[in-house]
């Protein structure tokens, strides 16, 4: 039996705050989510938030989350907070008719659009499939990776506040052309305290389907102050193709700790990116389990931050069978005072001969107050296998600088495009026009536009 | 067009150019020879704006120009460029990118027209051909995995497309294989024009038999030891350098009497 930990003042907020939510949402749930969101706040009552005590978060400090006095966002209180015409601003035209919207991590209707999906693609609120027609196939799968892997305080905040979230189906052989977007707006403008918002993904993609779907965290007003949790679980069945974006560009004011569970099944391919541009703290806890053979995973990102941001990206992955590929580069590039953290843990499993797995951190830093902490890490329990890691830290290199200065370039465009080049491996595999318009917009000084135009 | 007069330039406090004086003349082509280490490439990388030297006495004017009053880029916009000894790799950025906007840069500054990725292929494809250089170069990364012969002909590559009023190649010839050197070379020669200045940074007497020069000068010391015709460089491909530490002892004798 475990010690029961102390709950803090912190914590506790949370915990009341579930037991009000829970009394006036009483029988509106099945019996089996309630249950399920029941473990959870008592998991995280016993656990509580972490400190940097835990080795698992020496380098990122969430007592600002915990001490936030954030307030789990209601639907009440996610009501009317956008129109449609500040929608157009989040719209990416390959995803027009199939989008998935939210604010505040509760299901808008208003907001979103399907249409025209192919049969045998279900596209819908998770709310509804935990009672409809879904329902048994939803509860096999939700929250199963905390049997597998333990949850973290973070995970079973979102858990017990689940009620709201996106639920994909791609039925076996089905394939779908157009992205899924499923955009999560937040805002806390109108709110009492500062919002919390927990919304809750789980992907099921069968036996030879092919999808993609991509995941969007984003704020309605830049520098609002919020905290969003979000849980992401995916499922891809043998044989079967996922591509994933993430693309976090929440509030420059805004707390963003998200995490992206995935299990992979025999010759399945699961290729992800993550692009993380928001958020003053920003933590992306990343669980992979490769559990059969001959999948090949591509976990790949990059992270863009500046003055007043914390990025860290904590990533696990799991070979549990043999003859699989997993292939990480995640890359980051850190201006102003500003502070980024990787830790990638490879964990190769006793029998997982013939595991090929890559996996690369580097950082280019632009000025001198930024810092980066990386730590790639193998574990191997096999003997046949292929392994490498490896992480970089460095600056721009003056005989670069030099180079293209005497090409013409001015300085700052010189800069720019060496940090463009950086940036260029993990940008050119986005295969959404929409998501390398806004990276370029955002950061890399419409280089990319004015290289292609 | 370009008067250096009395330069004397350092690196972390190390004196390597003591006093050189050279002027190049429109339509010139000027051969820089001397030994390893005697500053040919501080000098070009001087020229060109390099941050690292600091010139401490003498002056460069280009066109009438202060050229020490402008920066690397500006230098580059009004018509100066460096084929570097070793080109720097840029990954993630393609040759035909990148060069099309250094071309563009200068256009705008020129009052010439910027060209769409479109016209620029066209164009550079044009100019390829100068150097007889495969397509498949311009869509990959600047420089990167190229071997050392084809860094050497990108350079020229880019003179071809920047079409500068002073180029300065620093061993554009090192490293080329013998059909290479006569291809560049002949590209070179292409785009010399009586309106344009060269100066050539060589070990190799082959290459001049290809470009000929105006003038050879032999740099010694950050100096120029002597100038000369065509026939210097024949001169020191028999004798080899060590009259100049000869005459550099004589000269430090005189010195001391
Ligand atoms: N940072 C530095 N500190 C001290 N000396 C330096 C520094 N950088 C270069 N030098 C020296 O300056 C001198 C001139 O170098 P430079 O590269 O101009 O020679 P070079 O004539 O081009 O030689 P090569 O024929 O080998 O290319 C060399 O002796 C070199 O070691
Ligand atoms: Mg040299």
């Amino acid at each position: 039996m475990q010690a029961t930990k102390e709950v803090t003042k912190e914590a506790s907020d949370y915990v009341a705050a579930f037991h009000e939510q829970a009394e006036s949402q009483r029988g509106k749930m099945p019996a089996w989510v309630e249950d399920l969101r029941g473990r959870a706040i008592e998991h995280f009552e016993m656990v509580g938030f972490p400190t940097t005590d835990v080795e698992d978060y020496k380098y990122t400090n969430v007592a600002p989350i915990a001490r936030g006095n954030f307030q789990p966002a209601s639907e009440a209180q996610a009501k009317n907070l956008i129109d449609g015409q500040t929608l157009e601003r989040f719209v990416y035209p390959e995803a027009k008719r199939s989008r998935l919207a939210f604010v505040n991590g509760i299901f808008s209707s208003e907001l979103s659009a399907i249409e025209n999906l192919p049969d045998r693609v279900v596209v819908t609120e998770l709310r509804e499939a935990l009672g409809g027609e879904y329902a048994d196939l939803v509860r096999g799968y939700l929250a199963r990776g905390a049997e597998t892997s333990g949850d973290d305080a973070f995970t079973s905040l979102n858990t017990a506040f689940l009620s709201s979230g996106a639920f994909l189906l791609f039925r076996r052989n089905v394939s779908v052309e157009q992205p899924i977007h499923l955009l999560f707006l937040s805002t806390s403008s109108g709110a009492e305290k500062p919002i919390a918002a927990f919304p809750r993904v789980l992907v099921l993609a069968e036996t030879g389907s092919e999808a993609t779907v991509i995941e969007e965290h984003t704020a309605i007003n830049d520098g609002d102050v919020y905290f969003s949790s979000p849980v992401v679980e995916i499922y891809v069945d043998d044989e079967a193709r996922l591509t994933h974006y993430k693309v976090q560009r929440e509030s420059s004011g805004a707390f963003h700790v998200a995490q992206t569970r995935a299990e992979v099944g025999r010759g399945s391919r699961y290729d992800s990116t993550t692009v993380t541009l928001g958020a003053a703290l920003a933590r992306h806890n990343i669980n992979m389990q490769l559990r059969a053979e001959g999948s090949e995973s591509w976990i790949d990102g990059l992270y863009i931050v500046d003055t007043g941001q914390h990025a860290d990206t904590h990533s696990l992955i799991n070979h549990r069978a043999a003859h699989c590929v997993s292939h990480q580069a995640y890359k980051g590039i850190l201006d102003g005072k500003s502070r980024g953290v990787f830790n990638g843990r490879i964990f190769v499993h006793p029998g997982a001969q013939q595991t090929d797995a890559y996996q690369s951190n580097k950082n280019l830093i632009l000025s001198n107050e930024a810092r980066v902490d990386t730590k790639p890490q193998l574990e191997i329990f096999a003997d046949d296998v292929k392994c490498s890691h490896g992480a970089t830290v460095g600056q721009l290199n003056e005989e670069e600088l030099f180079y293209l200065t005497s090409r013409g370039l001015q300085p700052e465009l010189a800069r720019n495009l060496l940090t463009y080049g950086f940036a260029e491996a993990i940008v050119q595999k986005i295969k959404v026009e929409s998501i390398k318009r806004q990276l370029d917009e955002a950061i890399l000084n419409r280089l990319h536009a004015r290289l292609e135009a | 067009m370009l008067e250096i007069k009395n330069l004397h330039a350092s690196i972390d406090g190390n004196e390597i150019l003591r006093g050189i004086s050279l002027t190049v003349n429109a339509g010139e082509v000027h051969a820089i020879m001397g030994p390893n280490g005697s500053g040919k490439s501080t000098l070009s990388k001087v020229l060109a704006g390099h941050p690292a030297y600091e010139v401490t006495e003498g002056e460069i004017l280009f066109e009438g120009k202060d050229l020490l009053e402008l920066d690397p880029d500006e230098r580059a916009r009004e018509g100066i460029f460096l084929a570097f000894q070793y080109p720097v790799e840029v990954p993630g950025v393609s040759n035909a990118q990148f060069l099309r906007l250094a071309y563009n840069e200068k256009m705008k500054h020129t009052g010439g027209e910027e060209l769409d990725p479109l016209e620029f292929k066209d164009y550079l494809s044009e100019r390829a051909k100068i150097v007889e250089m495969d397509a498949s170069f311009m869509s990959r990364s600047v420089n990167e995995g190229f071997s050392g012969g084809e860094k050497k002909r990108n350079e020229i590559l880019q003179m071809a497309v920047l079409q500068p009023k002073l180029a300065m190649l620093d061993e554009t010839d090192s490293g080329l294989d013998i059909d290479a050197l006569r291809i560049v070379s002949g590209g070179v020669n292409k785009l010399r024009s009586e309106d344009k200045g060269i100066i050539l940074v060589t070990h190799y007497q082959r290459i001049l038999n290809y470009i000929i020069p105006d003038f050879v000068h032999v740099l010694y010391k950050g100096r120029i030891a002597r100038s000369g015709g065509k026939e210097l460089a024949l001169e020191l491909e028999e004798k080899g350098y060590d009259w100049l530490k000869d005459a550099a002892r004589e000269t430090a004798l005189a010195g001391a009497r």
